[in-house]
Protein backbone atom coordinates (compact mmCIF):
# COMPACT_ATOMS: atom_id res chain seq x y z
CA UNK A 1 0.00 0.00 0.00
CA UNK A 2 0.71 3.49 0.55
CA UNK A 3 3.48 3.34 2.63
CA UNK A 4 5.94 2.54 -0.15
CA UNK A 5 5.58 6.38 -1.44
CA UNK A 6 8.42 7.19 0.87
CA UNK A 7 10.69 4.28 -0.31
CA UNK A 8 11.06 6.54 -3.87
CA UNK A 9 13.83 8.25 -1.81
CA UNK A 10 15.23 5.17 -0.61
CA UNK A 11 15.85 3.38 -4.01
CA UNK A 12 17.67 6.09 -4.76
CA UNK A 13 20.03 6.44 -1.76
CA UNK A 14 22.06 9.12 -3.11
CA UNK A 15 19.30 11.52 -1.41
CA UNK A 16 20.52 9.95 2.00
CA UNK A 17 24.03 11.36 2.15
CA UNK A 18 23.35 14.66 2.92
CA UNK A 19 23.51 12.72 6.56
CA UNK A 20 26.55 11.34 6.33
CA UNK A 21 28.65 13.69 4.10
CA UNK A 22 32.63 12.81 3.34
CA UNK A 23 34.36 15.16 5.09
CA UNK A 24 34.86 16.60 8.50
CA UNK A 25 31.84 18.82 9.10
CA UNK A 26 27.99 18.11 9.02
CA UNK A 27 25.22 20.25 8.28
CA UNK A 28 22.32 19.79 10.90
CA UNK A 29 19.55 18.87 8.58
CA UNK A 30 16.63 20.89 10.99
CA UNK A 31 18.59 23.73 12.28
CA UNK A 32 21.61 23.92 9.37
CA UNK A 33 24.07 23.77 11.61
CA UNK A 34 27.67 23.18 10.97
CA UNK A 35 29.09 20.51 12.94
CA UNK A 36 32.56 18.92 13.05
CA UNK A 37 31.89 15.26 12.39
CA UNK A 38 33.71 14.10 15.33
CA UNK A 39 31.48 16.50 17.46
CA UNK A 40 29.07 15.06 16.27
CA UNK A 41 29.82 11.04 16.42
CA UNK A 42 30.72 11.92 20.35
CA UNK A 43 27.21 13.61 20.55
CA UNK A 44 25.91 10.43 18.99
CA UNK A 45 24.93 11.99 15.89
CA UNK A 46 22.49 14.30 18.12
CA UNK A 47 22.56 17.64 16.80
CA UNK A 48 24.29 19.37 19.68
CA UNK A 49 22.41 22.90 19.04
CA UNK A 50 18.93 21.73 18.41
CA UNK A 51 18.41 18.13 19.44
CA UNK A 52 17.92 16.55 15.56
CA UNK A 53 18.31 12.88 15.84
CA UNK A 54 20.77 12.42 12.41
CA UNK A 55 19.48 8.80 10.75
CA UNK A 56 22.51 5.96 11.83
CA UNK A 57 23.07 3.09 10.80
CA UNK A 58 23.28 -0.26 13.01
CA UNK A 59 26.55 -0.56 13.15
CA UNK A 60 25.83 2.54 15.20
CA UNK A 61 22.80 1.74 16.94
CA UNK A 62 25.18 -1.45 18.42
CA UNK A 63 28.03 0.27 19.33
CA UNK A 64 25.24 3.01 21.28
CA UNK A 65 23.68 0.25 23.36
CA UNK A 66 25.64 -3.13 23.73
CA UNK A 67 28.33 -2.64 26.36
CA UNK A 68 32.06 -2.54 24.46
CA UNK A 69 33.18 -5.44 23.35
CA UNK A 70 30.17 -7.97 24.73
CA UNK A 71 27.95 -7.99 21.00
CA UNK A 72 28.13 -10.79 18.48
CA UNK A 73 26.29 -10.69 15.81
CA UNK A 74 24.42 -13.84 13.88
CA UNK A 75 22.70 -14.66 10.74
CA UNK A 76 24.89 -12.35 9.00
CA UNK A 77 25.13 -13.84 5.50
CA UNK A 78 21.11 -14.45 5.54
CA UNK A 79 20.52 -12.89 1.79
CA UNK A 80 17.51 -12.75 -0.06
CA UNK A 81 17.18 -14.99 -3.37
CA UNK A 82 14.92 -12.53 -5.28
CA UNK A 83 11.98 -15.21 -5.27
CA UNK A 84 10.03 -13.86 -8.04
CA UNK A 85 12.58 -12.40 -10.39
CA UNK A 86 10.92 -9.09 -9.70
CA UNK A 87 11.67 -6.31 -12.27
CA UNK A 88 10.99 -2.50 -12.54
CA UNK A 89 12.52 -0.04 -14.09
CA UNK A 90 15.80 -1.90 -12.20
CA UNK A 91 16.26 -5.77 -11.47
CA UNK A 92 15.48 -6.37 -8.01
CA UNK A 93 18.66 -8.72 -7.54
CA UNK A 94 20.80 -5.63 -8.56
CA UNK A 95 19.75 -4.08 -6.12
CA UNK A 96 20.16 -5.94 -3.81
CA UNK A 97 23.56 -6.86 -5.06
CA UNK A 98 24.30 -2.94 -5.16
CA UNK A 99 22.85 -2.75 -1.77
CA UNK A 100 25.37 -5.58 -0.74
CA UNK A 101 28.39 -3.17 -2.01
CA UNK A 102 26.90 0.02 -0.30
CA UNK A 103 26.37 -1.03 3.21
CA UNK A 104 28.27 -4.55 3.71
CA UNK A 105 25.06 -6.11 4.97
CA UNK A 106 23.14 -8.83 3.18
CA UNK A 107 19.76 -7.17 3.94
CA UNK A 108 18.48 -4.42 6.17
CA UNK A 109 18.92 -5.46 9.29
CA UNK A 110 21.21 -6.67 11.63
CA UNK A 111 20.73 -9.26 14.54
CA UNK A 112 23.32 -9.38 17.97
CA UNK A 113 23.58 -10.63 21.18
CA UNK A 114 25.55 -9.23 24.20
CA UNK A 115 25.04 -7.38 27.24
CA UNK A 116 23.25 -3.79 28.33
CA UNK A 117 24.89 -2.35 31.00
CA UNK A 118 25.27 -5.94 32.53
CA UNK A 119 21.93 -7.10 31.04
CA UNK A 120 22.18 -10.00 28.37
CA UNK A 121 20.04 -9.47 25.40
CA UNK A 122 19.25 -9.85 22.19
CA UNK A 123 19.13 -6.26 19.81
CA UNK A 124 18.14 -6.88 16.25
CA UNK A 125 18.47 -3.30 14.30
CA UNK A 126 17.20 -2.28 11.14
CA UNK A 127 19.24 -0.24 8.43
CA UNK A 128 16.71 1.86 6.25
CA UNK A 129 20.18 2.60 3.85
CA UNK A 130 19.73 -1.07 2.78
CA UNK A 131 16.61 -0.43 0.09
CA UNK A 132 14.76 1.78 2.75
CA UNK A 133 15.04 -0.21 5.46
CA UNK A 134 12.05 -2.31 3.66
CA UNK A 135 11.28 -6.03 5.05
CA UNK A 136 11.69 -8.63 3.17
CA UNK A 137 11.75 -12.23 3.77
CA UNK A 138 15.60 -11.95 5.06
CA UNK A 139 13.90 -8.94 7.35
CA UNK A 140 10.95 -10.86 8.56
CA UNK A 141 13.60 -14.14 9.17
CA UNK A 142 15.89 -12.37 11.15
CA UNK A 143 13.47 -10.60 13.21
CA UNK A 144 12.04 -14.21 13.90
CA UNK A 145 15.29 -15.59 14.41
CA UNK A 146 16.17 -13.28 16.99
CA UNK A 147 12.89 -13.58 18.64
CA UNK A 148 13.65 -17.26 18.89
CA UNK A 149 16.62 -17.00 20.41
CA UNK A 150 15.42 -14.35 23.08
CA UNK A 151 12.78 -17.27 23.52
CA UNK A 152 14.90 -20.16 23.60
CA UNK A 153 17.62 -18.49 25.70
CA UNK A 154 15.29 -16.18 27.75
CA UNK A 155 16.91 -12.94 26.89
CA UNK A 156 14.71 -9.84 26.26
CA UNK A 157 14.75 -8.90 23.20
CA UNK A 158 15.27 -4.64 21.97
CA UNK A 159 14.01 -4.16 18.16
CA UNK A 160 15.07 -0.85 17.07
CA UNK A 161 13.14 -0.13 14.00
CA UNK A 162 13.52 2.13 10.72
CA UNK A 163 12.25 1.08 7.51
CA UNK A 164 9.61 2.31 4.51
CA UNK A 165 7.41 -0.43 5.24
CA UNK A 166 7.30 -4.10 3.32
CA UNK A 167 9.40 -4.57 0.43
CA UNK A 168 7.50 -4.18 -2.79
CA UNK A 169 9.64 -6.37 -4.94
CA UNK A 170 8.95 -9.26 -2.75
CA UNK A 171 5.50 -9.08 -3.10
CA UNK A 172 3.13 -11.45 -1.14
CA UNK A 173 6.01 -12.64 1.01
CA UNK A 174 6.98 -9.77 2.12
CA UNK A 175 3.67 -9.23 3.45
CA UNK A 176 3.40 -12.36 5.21
CA UNK A 177 6.27 -11.31 7.25
CA UNK A 178 4.55 -9.20 9.10
CA UNK A 179 2.41 -12.12 10.35
CA UNK A 180 5.24 -14.24 10.77
CA UNK A 181 7.34 -11.59 12.91
CA UNK A 182 4.05 -10.86 14.83
CA UNK A 183 3.44 -14.73 15.57
CA UNK A 184 6.84 -15.00 16.78
CA UNK A 185 6.49 -12.13 19.08
CA UNK A 186 3.22 -13.45 20.55
CA UNK A 187 4.82 -16.61 21.26
CA UNK A 188 8.01 -14.60 22.88
CA UNK A 189 5.16 -12.55 25.16
CA UNK A 190 3.48 -15.57 26.16
CA UNK A 191 6.76 -16.81 27.56
CA UNK A 192 6.62 -13.70 29.86
CA UNK A 193 9.82 -12.51 28.12
CA UNK A 194 10.31 -8.83 27.64
CA UNK A 195 10.68 -6.73 24.15
CA UNK A 196 11.01 -3.39 24.01
CA UNK A 197 10.76 -2.03 20.48
CA UNK A 198 12.25 1.13 19.92
CA UNK A 199 11.36 3.33 16.57
CA UNK A 200 13.69 5.44 14.59
CA UNK A 201 12.79 7.67 11.80
CA UNK A 202 11.22 6.72 9.42
CA UNK A 203 9.20 3.67 10.72
CA UNK A 204 6.25 3.08 8.68
CA UNK A 205 4.11 0.92 6.84
CA UNK A 206 4.20 -3.42 7.03
CA UNK A 207 7.43 -2.57 9.79
CA UNK A 208 4.73 -0.31 11.84
CA UNK A 209 1.93 -2.58 11.67
CA UNK A 210 3.84 -5.15 12.67
CA UNK A 211 6.96 -6.19 15.33
CA UNK A 212 7.48 -2.18 15.98
CA UNK A 213 4.33 -1.82 17.54
CA UNK A 214 4.18 -4.59 19.84
CA UNK A 215 6.72 -3.59 21.91
CA UNK A 216 5.55 -4.46 25.80
CA UNK A 217 7.02 -1.01 26.07
CA UNK A 218 6.95 1.09 22.87
CA UNK A 219 9.66 4.12 22.76
CA UNK A 220 10.33 6.35 19.77
CA UNK A 221 13.32 8.71 19.09
CA UNK A 222 12.82 12.66 19.42
CA UNK A 223 11.10 13.98 16.02
CA UNK A 224 10.35 10.18 14.50
CA UNK A 225 8.01 9.84 11.55
CA UNK A 226 6.10 6.95 12.81
CA UNK A 227 3.03 5.81 11.25
CA UNK A 228 0.62 3.61 9.18
CA UNK A 229 0.08 5.45 5.99
CA UNK A 230 2.77 7.91 4.63
CA UNK A 231 2.01 11.48 5.57
CA UNK A 232 1.91 12.09 0.98
CA UNK A 233 -0.26 9.35 1.08
CA UNK A 234 -2.51 11.10 3.47
CA UNK A 235 -2.98 13.82 2.57
CA UNK A 236 -3.53 12.99 -1.11
CA UNK A 237 -6.40 10.85 -0.32
CA UNK A 238 -7.99 13.54 1.93
CA UNK A 239 -7.20 16.71 0.01
CA UNK A 240 -6.17 18.44 2.70
CA UNK A 241 -2.89 19.51 4.75
CA UNK A 242 -1.93 17.49 7.59
CA UNK A 243 -1.48 19.39 11.05
CA UNK A 244 1.82 19.89 12.37
CA UNK A 245 3.69 17.77 14.06
CA UNK A 246 1.17 14.95 12.58
CA UNK A 247 2.91 11.52 12.99
CA UNK A 248 6.23 12.70 14.57
CA UNK A 249 7.09 10.65 18.02
CA UNK A 250 5.71 13.00 20.03
CA UNK A 251 2.45 13.28 18.94
CA UNK A 252 2.06 9.28 18.29
CA UNK A 253 2.81 9.36 21.80
CA UNK A 254 -0.22 11.88 22.86
CA UNK A 255 -2.30 9.56 20.82
CA UNK A 256 -0.82 6.45 23.70
CA UNK A 257 0.85 4.56 21.00
CA UNK A 258 3.83 5.20 22.26
CA UNK A 259 5.05 4.68 26.29
CA UNK A 260 8.09 7.05 25.93
CA UNK A 261 10.04 9.48 23.45
CA UNK A 262 13.57 8.95 24.71
CA UNK A 263 16.42 10.93 23.53
CA UNK A 264 19.42 8.81 21.91
CA UNK A 265 21.75 9.89 24.90
CA UNK A 266 19.22 8.15 27.74
CA UNK A 267 18.63 5.21 25.18
CA UNK A 268 20.63 2.53 26.45
CA UNK A 269 19.82 3.67 30.44
CA UNK A 270 16.18 3.58 29.71
CA UNK A 271 15.71 0.73 27.88
CA UNK A 272 18.20 -1.18 30.58
CA UNK A 273 16.16 0.02 33.42
CA UNK A 274 13.48 -1.41 31.76
CA UNK A 275 14.39 -4.64 31.25
CA UNK A 276 15.59 -4.63 34.71
CA UNK A 277 12.01 -3.53 35.88
CA UNK A 278 10.79 -6.41 33.68
CA UNK A 279 12.82 -9.55 34.04
CA UNK A 280 14.73 -11.82 36.57
CA UNK B 1 -25.81 -10.67 -17.97
CA UNK B 2 -23.78 -8.15 -15.97
CA UNK B 3 -24.71 -4.68 -16.05
CA UNK B 4 -20.62 -4.09 -15.77
CA UNK B 5 -18.71 -5.78 -18.79
CA UNK B 6 -14.72 -5.88 -18.25
CA UNK B 7 -12.57 -4.75 -22.11
CA UNK B 8 -11.65 -7.79 -22.28
CA UNK B 9 -15.10 -9.53 -21.99
CA UNK B 10 -16.93 -7.68 -25.17
CA UNK B 11 -16.91 -10.11 -27.32
CA UNK B 12 -18.14 -12.82 -25.50
CA UNK B 13 -21.67 -10.13 -24.49
CA UNK B 14 -21.72 -9.17 -28.18
CA UNK B 15 -22.23 -12.58 -28.93
CA UNK B 16 -24.71 -13.27 -25.92
CA UNK B 17 -26.45 -10.69 -27.03
CA UNK B 18 -26.71 -11.23 -30.70
CA UNK B 19 -27.83 -14.99 -29.85
CA UNK B 20 -30.49 -13.29 -27.30
CA UNK B 21 -31.60 -11.45 -30.48
CA UNK B 22 -32.14 -14.29 -32.53
CA UNK B 23 -33.62 -16.38 -29.95
CA UNK B 24 -36.19 -13.13 -29.31
CA UNK B 25 -36.82 -13.43 -33.08
CA UNK B 26 -36.82 -16.88 -33.49
CA UNK B 27 -40.43 -18.12 -32.84
CA UNK B 28 -41.23 -18.84 -36.18
CA UNK B 29 -37.72 -19.28 -38.12
CA UNK B 30 -35.47 -22.46 -38.02
CA UNK B 31 -32.31 -21.28 -36.92
CA UNK B 32 -32.77 -23.90 -34.43
CA UNK B 33 -29.13 -24.98 -35.62
CA UNK B 34 -27.36 -21.56 -36.21
CA UNK B 35 -28.12 -21.03 -32.71
CA UNK B 36 -26.44 -24.34 -31.73
CA UNK B 37 -23.36 -23.30 -33.82
CA UNK B 38 -23.32 -20.06 -31.91
CA UNK B 39 -23.89 -21.25 -28.74
CA UNK B 40 -20.54 -23.47 -28.81
CA UNK B 41 -19.13 -20.99 -30.16
CA UNK B 42 -19.71 -18.56 -27.16
CA UNK B 43 -18.61 -21.39 -24.97
CA UNK B 44 -15.40 -21.86 -26.79
CA UNK B 45 -15.00 -18.55 -26.38
CA UNK B 46 -15.47 -18.10 -23.00
CA UNK B 47 -13.15 -20.93 -22.30
CA UNK B 48 -10.55 -19.49 -24.27
CA UNK B 49 -10.47 -16.41 -22.53
CA UNK B 50 -10.93 -16.95 -19.10
CA UNK B 51 -8.31 -19.54 -19.04
CA UNK B 52 -6.30 -17.32 -20.47
CA UNK B 53 -6.60 -13.77 -18.20
CA UNK B 54 -3.41 -11.69 -17.55
CA UNK B 55 -3.09 -10.94 -14.02
CA UNK B 56 -4.08 -7.37 -14.44
CA UNK B 57 -7.47 -9.04 -16.45
CA UNK B 58 -8.00 -11.13 -12.89
CA UNK B 59 -7.44 -7.83 -10.59
CA UNK B 60 -10.18 -6.56 -13.00
CA UNK B 61 -12.16 -9.53 -12.31
CA UNK B 62 -11.42 -9.58 -8.40
CA UNK B 63 -13.07 -6.30 -8.32
CA UNK B 64 -16.33 -6.70 -10.45
CA UNK B 65 -18.80 -4.59 -9.21
CA UNK B 66 -21.14 -7.34 -8.86
CA UNK B 67 -19.64 -9.85 -7.11
CA UNK B 68 -20.93 -11.02 -4.40
CA UNK B 69 -19.39 -9.53 -0.89
CA UNK B 70 -19.19 -10.61 2.58
CA UNK B 71 -22.72 -10.23 3.74
CA UNK B 72 -23.78 -12.31 0.34
CA UNK B 73 -21.87 -14.90 1.13
CA UNK B 74 -22.82 -14.88 4.66
CA UNK B 75 -26.45 -14.91 3.29
CA UNK B 76 -25.91 -17.80 0.84
CA UNK B 77 -23.71 -19.72 3.42
CA UNK B 78 -24.92 -19.44 6.92
CA UNK B 79 -28.20 -19.74 8.89
CA UNK B 80 -29.21 -17.71 11.72
CA UNK B 81 -26.94 -15.29 11.30
CA UNK B 82 -26.85 -12.41 13.94
CA UNK B 83 -24.50 -8.88 12.95
CA UNK B 84 -22.65 -7.85 16.00
CA UNK B 85 -21.37 -4.31 16.36
CA UNK B 86 -18.46 -1.90 17.78
CA UNK B 87 -15.22 -2.16 19.03
CA UNK B 88 -16.34 -1.42 22.48
CA UNK B 89 -13.63 1.25 22.62
CA UNK B 90 -14.52 4.10 19.58
CA UNK B 91 -17.27 2.64 17.48
CA UNK B 92 -18.54 0.51 14.88
CA UNK B 93 -16.56 -0.14 11.52
CA UNK B 94 -19.06 -0.31 8.75
CA UNK B 95 -16.02 -1.79 6.26
CA UNK B 96 -15.60 -4.82 8.52
CA UNK B 97 -18.84 -6.72 9.45
CA UNK B 98 -18.95 -9.90 11.74
CA UNK B 99 -21.08 -12.59 13.96
CA UNK B 100 -22.20 -15.62 14.75
CA UNK B 101 -23.57 -17.82 12.13
CA UNK B 102 -24.59 -21.24 11.62
CA UNK B 103 -22.65 -23.42 9.04
CA UNK B 104 -24.18 -26.47 8.41
CA UNK B 105 -26.07 -26.52 12.03
CA UNK B 106 -22.40 -25.49 13.88
CA UNK B 107 -22.15 -22.12 15.05
CA UNK B 108 -19.26 -20.28 13.87
CA UNK B 109 -17.81 -16.38 13.77
CA UNK B 110 -17.64 -14.99 10.48
CA UNK B 111 -15.86 -11.46 10.22
CA UNK B 112 -15.13 -10.06 6.91
CA UNK B 113 -14.80 -6.74 5.01
CA UNK B 114 -17.53 -5.13 3.67
CA UNK B 115 -17.78 -2.95 0.08
CA UNK B 116 -20.76 -1.23 -0.86
CA UNK B 117 -22.25 -1.68 -4.47
CA UNK B 118 -23.45 1.67 -5.11
CA UNK B 119 -22.23 5.57 -4.34
CA UNK B 120 -24.73 5.86 -1.02
CA UNK B 121 -23.60 2.17 0.10
CA UNK B 122 -19.79 2.45 -1.06
CA UNK B 123 -19.18 5.58 1.36
CA UNK B 124 -21.62 3.80 4.25
CA UNK B 125 -18.85 0.84 4.13
CA UNK B 126 -16.38 3.55 3.46
CA UNK B 127 -15.28 1.77 0.01
CA UNK B 128 -14.43 -1.34 2.48
CA UNK B 129 -11.38 0.39 3.59
CA UNK B 130 -11.38 0.09 7.48
CA UNK B 131 -10.38 1.95 10.15
CA UNK B 132 -8.34 0.92 13.36
CA UNK B 133 -12.06 0.14 15.06
CA UNK B 134 -13.03 -1.97 12.46
CA UNK B 135 -9.42 -4.05 13.67
CA UNK B 136 -10.60 -4.20 17.03
CA UNK B 137 -14.13 -5.21 16.56
CA UNK B 138 -12.98 -8.07 14.95
CA UNK B 139 -10.26 -8.82 17.68
CA UNK B 140 -13.46 -8.75 20.14
CA UNK B 141 -15.49 -10.92 18.02
CA UNK B 142 -12.76 -13.42 17.70
CA UNK B 143 -11.27 -13.79 21.11
CA UNK B 144 -15.71 -13.38 21.83
CA UNK B 145 -15.58 -17.09 19.44
CA UNK B 146 -12.52 -18.37 21.80
CA UNK B 147 -14.36 -18.10 25.05
CA UNK B 148 -17.39 -19.75 23.62
CA UNK B 149 -14.75 -22.07 21.68
CA UNK B 150 -15.73 -21.56 18.22
CA UNK B 151 -14.22 -21.69 15.15
CA UNK B 152 -13.41 -18.76 13.17
CA UNK B 153 -13.84 -17.53 9.20
CA UNK B 154 -12.55 -14.41 8.17
CA UNK B 155 -13.52 -13.28 4.12
CA UNK B 156 -11.00 -10.70 3.04
CA UNK B 157 -12.18 -8.32 0.53
CA UNK B 158 -10.60 -5.25 0.88
CA UNK B 159 -8.85 -2.13 -1.40
CA UNK B 160 -6.54 -1.34 1.73
CA UNK B 161 -7.08 0.16 5.17
CA UNK B 162 -8.17 3.23 5.19
CA UNK B 163 -5.19 6.03 5.07
CA UNK B 164 -6.71 9.07 6.67
CA UNK B 165 -5.56 11.20 9.96
CA UNK B 166 -8.13 10.06 12.22
CA UNK B 167 -7.08 6.39 11.74
CA UNK B 168 -3.42 7.43 12.08
CA UNK B 169 -4.21 9.25 15.50
CA UNK B 170 -6.51 6.00 16.58
CA UNK B 171 -3.67 3.88 15.63
CA UNK B 172 -4.17 1.74 12.21
CA UNK B 173 -0.66 0.56 12.20
CA UNK B 174 -1.22 -0.88 16.04
CA UNK B 175 -4.53 -2.42 15.39
CA UNK B 176 -3.21 -4.31 12.43
CA UNK B 177 -0.30 -5.34 14.60
CA UNK B 178 -2.15 -6.43 17.42
CA UNK B 179 -4.71 -8.68 15.29
CA UNK B 180 -1.45 -10.18 13.46
CA UNK B 181 -0.14 -10.82 16.80
CA UNK B 182 -3.87 -12.16 18.71
CA UNK B 183 -4.39 -14.43 15.81
CA UNK B 184 -1.63 -16.36 15.23
CA UNK B 185 -2.41 -17.94 19.43
CA UNK B 186 -5.95 -17.71 19.48
CA UNK B 187 -6.71 -21.85 20.36
CA UNK B 188 -9.68 -22.29 17.71
CA UNK B 189 -9.57 -23.06 14.11
CA UNK B 190 -9.05 -20.06 11.39
CA UNK B 191 -10.14 -19.97 8.49
CA UNK B 192 -9.44 -17.25 5.82
CA UNK B 193 -10.98 -17.10 2.41
CA UNK B 194 -9.89 -13.81 0.29
CA UNK B 195 -13.15 -13.09 -1.85
CA UNK B 196 -12.36 -10.80 -3.63
CA UNK B 197 -9.20 -8.13 -3.26
CA UNK B 198 -6.29 -8.74 -0.57
CA UNK B 199 -4.59 -5.86 -0.38
CA UNK B 200 -1.47 -5.28 1.82
CA UNK B 201 -1.90 -4.79 5.87
CA UNK B 202 -5.72 -3.37 5.55
CA UNK B 203 -6.31 -7.57 4.01
CA UNK B 204 -3.89 -9.54 6.50
CA UNK B 205 -5.50 -7.74 9.52
CA UNK B 206 -8.09 -10.12 9.30
CA UNK B 207 -6.34 -12.94 7.02
CA UNK B 208 -3.73 -14.63 9.92
CA UNK B 209 -5.00 -18.45 10.06
CA UNK B 210 -4.77 -22.39 9.77
CA UNK B 211 -6.27 -22.36 6.65
CA UNK B 212 -5.40 -19.90 3.89
CA UNK B 213 -7.69 -19.94 0.76
CA UNK B 214 -8.26 -17.70 -2.75
CA UNK B 215 -10.76 -17.93 -5.03
CA UNK B 216 -10.28 -18.34 -8.39
CA UNK B 217 -10.25 -14.89 -9.61
CA UNK B 218 -8.86 -13.21 -6.84
CA UNK B 219 -5.48 -11.11 -5.66
CA UNK B 220 -3.45 -11.14 -2.64
CA UNK B 221 -0.29 -9.16 -2.18
CA UNK B 222 1.53 -6.46 -0.30
CA UNK B 223 0.33 -3.26 -2.73
CA UNK B 224 -2.49 -3.06 -5.36
CA UNK B 225 -0.50 -2.52 -8.73
CA UNK B 226 -1.18 0.50 -9.66
CA UNK B 227 -0.02 1.98 -6.53
CA UNK B 228 2.80 -0.26 -7.14
CA UNK B 229 3.16 1.53 -10.60
CA UNK B 230 3.39 4.87 -9.48
CA UNK B 231 5.86 4.34 -6.72
CA UNK B 232 8.74 1.97 -8.92
CA UNK B 233 7.80 2.90 -12.47
CA UNK B 234 6.75 6.32 -11.12
CA UNK B 235 3.84 6.49 -12.99
CA UNK B 236 0.34 5.34 -13.01
CA UNK B 237 0.59 3.82 -16.72
CA UNK B 238 2.41 0.44 -15.64
CA UNK B 239 -0.29 -1.22 -13.80
CA UNK B 240 0.16 -4.35 -16.20
CA UNK B 241 3.54 -5.09 -15.82
CA UNK B 242 3.47 -4.26 -11.61
CA UNK B 243 0.63 -6.84 -11.93
CA UNK B 244 2.53 -9.29 -13.67
CA UNK B 245 5.63 -9.00 -11.34
CA UNK B 246 3.59 -9.21 -7.81
CA UNK B 247 2.43 -12.24 -9.04
CA UNK B 248 -0.53 -11.66 -7.08
CA UNK B 249 -3.09 -14.35 -8.49
CA UNK B 250 -4.40 -17.40 -6.88
CA UNK B 251 -2.19 -19.54 -9.28
CA UNK B 252 0.66 -17.67 -8.12
CA UNK B 253 0.30 -17.67 -4.48
CA UNK B 254 -0.51 -21.23 -4.55
CA UNK B 255 2.93 -21.73 -6.00
CA UNK B 256 4.24 -19.68 -3.54
CA UNK B 257 2.72 -21.44 -0.59
CA UNK B 258 1.45 -18.73 0.67
CA UNK B 259 -2.33 -19.76 0.15
CA UNK B 260 -3.40 -23.49 0.80
CA UNK B 261 -6.60 -23.59 -1.79
CA UNK B 262 -8.07 -22.58 -4.79
CA UNK B 263 -12.34 -21.88 -4.52
CA UNK B 264 -12.93 -22.09 -8.15
CA UNK B 265 -15.31 -19.92 -9.62
CA UNK B 266 -18.25 -19.91 -12.00
CA UNK B 267 -16.82 -19.66 -16.03
CA UNK B 268 -16.61 -15.77 -15.81
CA UNK B 269 -16.46 -14.94 -12.25
CA UNK B 270 -18.44 -15.33 -8.97
CA UNK B 271 -20.83 -12.85 -10.01
CA UNK B 272 -21.91 -14.89 -13.41
CA UNK B 273 -23.65 -17.29 -10.84
CA UNK B 274 -23.15 -16.16 -7.03
CA UNK B 275 -25.31 -19.24 -5.69
CA UNK B 276 -23.03 -22.03 -7.55
CA UNK B 277 -20.04 -19.92 -5.57
CA UNK B 278 -21.85 -19.56 -2.20
CA UNK B 279 -22.70 -23.42 -2.59
CA UNK B 280 -19.07 -24.59 -3.49
CA UNK B 281 -17.67 -22.53 -0.92
CA UNK B 282 -19.69 -23.30 1.72
CA UNK B 283 -19.11 -27.14 1.09
CA UNK B 284 -15.40 -26.48 0.74
CA UNK B 285 -15.20 -24.55 4.57
CA UNK B 286 -17.31 -27.27 5.86
CA UNK B 287 -14.60 -29.73 4.77
CA UNK B 288 -12.04 -27.93 5.61
CA UNK B 289 -13.78 -27.18 9.29
CA UNK B 290 -13.89 -30.73 9.84
CA UNK B 291 -10.47 -31.60 9.43
CA UNK B 292 -9.43 -28.76 11.49
CA UNK B 293 -11.27 -29.49 14.63
CA UNK B 294 -10.05 -32.86 14.67
CA UNK B 295 -6.29 -30.81 15.65
CA UNK B 296 -5.64 -29.99 19.68
CA UNK B 297 -5.68 -26.13 20.35
CA UNK B 298 -2.27 -26.50 21.21
CA UNK B 299 -0.86 -28.22 18.37
CA UNK B 300 -3.40 -25.81 16.21
CA UNK B 301 -1.50 -22.63 17.45
CA UNK B 302 2.05 -24.56 17.12
CA UNK B 303 1.37 -25.28 13.01
CA UNK B 304 0.08 -21.74 12.72
CA UNK B 305 3.39 -20.76 13.73
CA UNK B 306 5.18 -22.78 11.76
CA UNK B 307 2.95 -22.23 9.00
CA UNK B 308 3.99 -18.93 8.92
CA UNK B 309 7.47 -19.46 9.79
CA UNK B 310 7.75 -21.37 6.50
CA UNK B 311 6.87 -17.87 4.30
CA UNK B 312 9.78 -16.55 2.41
CA UNK B 313 12.38 -17.56 0.16
CA UNK B 314 16.20 -16.72 0.72
CA UNK B 315 19.84 -18.13 1.25
CA UNK B 316 22.76 -18.36 4.03
ZN1 LIG C 1 20.39 21.15 14.60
Amino acid sequence: MSWFKRSKHNIAPDNQKKDTPEGLWSKCDSCQEIITKAALEQNLWVCPKCGFHFRISSKEYFDILFDAGTCREFDKKITSKDPLGFVDTKRYRDRIKDSIKKTGLHDAIRCGTGKMNGHAVVIACMDFTFIGGSMGAVVGEKISRAAERAYKTKKPLVIISSSGGARMMEAAYSLMQMAKTSAHLARLAEAKIPYISIMTDPTTGGVTASFAMLGDVNIGEPGALIGFAGPRVIKQTIGKNLPDGFQKAEFVQEKGFLDLVVPRKEMKDTVSKLIGMMSA
Amino acid sequence: MPRVVLEFEKPIFDLEQKIEEMRSLSDNLDIGDELVTLEKKVQQLRESIYANLTRWQKVQLARHPERPYTLDYIQMMLTDFIELHGDRTFGDDRAIVGGFGKLDGEPVMVIGHQKGRDTKSNLFRNFGMPQPEGYRKALRLMKLAVKFNRPIITLVDTPGAYPGIGAEERGQAEAIARNLFEMSRLPVPIIVVIIGEGASGGALGIGVGDRILMLENTWYSVIAPESCSSILWRSWEFKEQAAEALRLTAPDLLEQKIIDRIVPEPLGGAHRNPTEIGVTLQKILIEELAALQKIKPDRLVDKRLAKFSAMGVWSE
